[in-house]
């Protein structure tokens, strides 16, 4: 290998033909994802980025245990924000910190249901759940509301003009507007003023390969494990197997809208 | 006769001027890519750079739908990957963002009065724990590995 390297490693600053670059690009690119050190390159090779089209071969999901899921936790939510660079939006100048709560983008809420017959308390993170037939899509007159041949719904910002009908639409209040100018982006995760977004099941970590979501993460790292991601359309996935042993029940069943985050124990 | 030498006499000063405008068009680009970035050091961009001037409005475009609606990242013409190469950070002050009056996208645009507005959404500096992820894949897309040096050593294999 190492005299592979080597010989390969001398055009690059001396190959007189552009051809010969560029064959030797393609080279270093295999030799580079195959054996450079850990780390970094582990990262590139584990996450390769998607080349062809989704397909519907797959329907993403979330199984929520809310039989885990502890009161006054919110791993899940921070992890989100983080990741989604959610918590780089500040508070505009003069507002006050209850129109700040309201106004902000929030991606998953923290929810709490109490039977008032019994007393019993569930919490449960609330995120979009990314129905099979999705209102917001339906209402939306630009068509930035969409739901990806892999079951993830969310908006094209490119297309969105604002006009917030598909938060109305939602009947999870899962959407949030952008009220205000963001100086501050991830590159993986554009957002700014003007345009409507919700949780995007990491759409970014599904393109590049990678196994989970942050708040899934970031769960099983608070030792609670409530959430478990995977392809509903796959029966030896974990969440299958998780779906074929316990009971599970969508959020307002009665919408008929097949929802692709389901929940245990409520 | 005298009409023929005229009219050849204007055709000489016709294409020598089209030859100093593009001397001098190459003189011009040349400020635009700027000093420490990653882009100041390889030969070309992914296209002949009169096709990037002309067309890289067409080609980020195009290539948004696939990202967005088709969930490909492995375009060769990606805006994380424009800002990943055309970026200029020194040491001490981080990385400038990319649409700023004096950087790469910023300069040329604000001598062409193009109000952009890329960067309303998209990150104007590599940005975030997989920032070298979105960069990574559009380098790879053009057959090669800019963001990730082999060690000169072979040690790692
Ligand atoms: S939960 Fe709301 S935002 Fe998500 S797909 Fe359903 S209607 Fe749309
Ligand atoms: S706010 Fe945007 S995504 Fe929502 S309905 Fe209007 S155009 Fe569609």
């Amino acid at each position: 290998m190492k005299d592979h390297h080597e010989s390969t490693d001398h055009p690059v600053d001396t190959g007189p033909a552009d051809s010969g670059r560029r064959a030797f690009m393609g080279v270093a690119a295999g030799v580079t994802a195959a054996v450079v050190a850990p780390g970094v390159v582990l990262h590139s090779v584990t996450a390769a980025p998607r080349s062809e089209a989704v397909t519907s071969d797959v329907r993403w999901g979330l199984l929520i245990d809310t039989a885990k899921c502890v009161d006054g936790c919110s791993a899940c939510v921070e992890a989100c924000d983080r990741e989604n660079g959610l918590n780089l939006q500040t508070k505009p100048e003069g507002a006050s910190q209850g129109h700040w709560d309201d106004q902000k983008a929030v991606w998953i809420r923290k929810v709490k249901l109490q039977d008032n017959q019994t007393g019993r308390v569930t919490n449960l993170p609330m995120m979009c759940q990314h129905c099979e037939n999705p209102p917001c899509v339906d209402v939306c007159p630009t068509g930035a509301s969409f739901k990806r041949a892999d079951g993830i719904v969310m908006v094209d910002r490119h297309t969105c003009i604002g006009c917030r009908y598909c938060m109305m639409a939602c009947p999870y209040k899962a959407r949030s507007f952008i009220h205000k100018v963001m100086e501050e982006q991830l590159t993986l995760v554009p957002r700014g003023k003007g345009c409507v977004e919700s949780c995007n099941l990491c759409v970014h970590r599904r393109d590049f390969g990678q196994e989970s979501t942050a708040c899934v993460d970031a769960c099983r790292e608070a030792g609670h494990e409530a959430i478990v991601f995977g392809d509903l359309k796959d029966p030896e996935s974990n969440i299958r197997k998780h779906l074929a042993e316990m009971s599970s029940r969508q959020i307002r069943e009665d919408l008929s809208l097949n929802t692709g985050v389901r929940y245990s124990g409520i | 006769m005298a009409k023929a030498a005229v009219r050849a006499g204007l055709v000489a000063v016709g294409l020598a001027w089209v030859l100093v405008a593009q001397v001098v068009l190459a003189a011009d680009a040349k400020t635009y890519v700027l000093e420490g970035s990653k882009a100041a050091t390889l030969e070309s961009c992914v296209e002949p750079t009169d096709v990037m001037r002309r067309k890289h409005m067409e080609l980020i475009k195009h290539q948004r739908d696939e990202t967005v609606h088709g969930g490909i990242r492995s375009s060769k013409h990606s805006l994380a990957g424009c800002v990943a190469c055309h970026i200029r950070s020194d040491a001490e002050q981080g990385p400038t963002p990319i649409h700023h009056k004096d950087e790469f996208c910023g300069a040329c645009h604000a001598f062409a009065a193009v109000n952009l507005n890329c960067f309303d959404c998209h990150a104007s500096v590599p940005k975030g724990p997989d920032a070298e992820l979105a960069s990574h894949a559009a380098f790879q897309a053009v057959g090669g590995d800019r963001s990730v040096q082999a060690r000169p050593d072979g040690e790692d294999h």
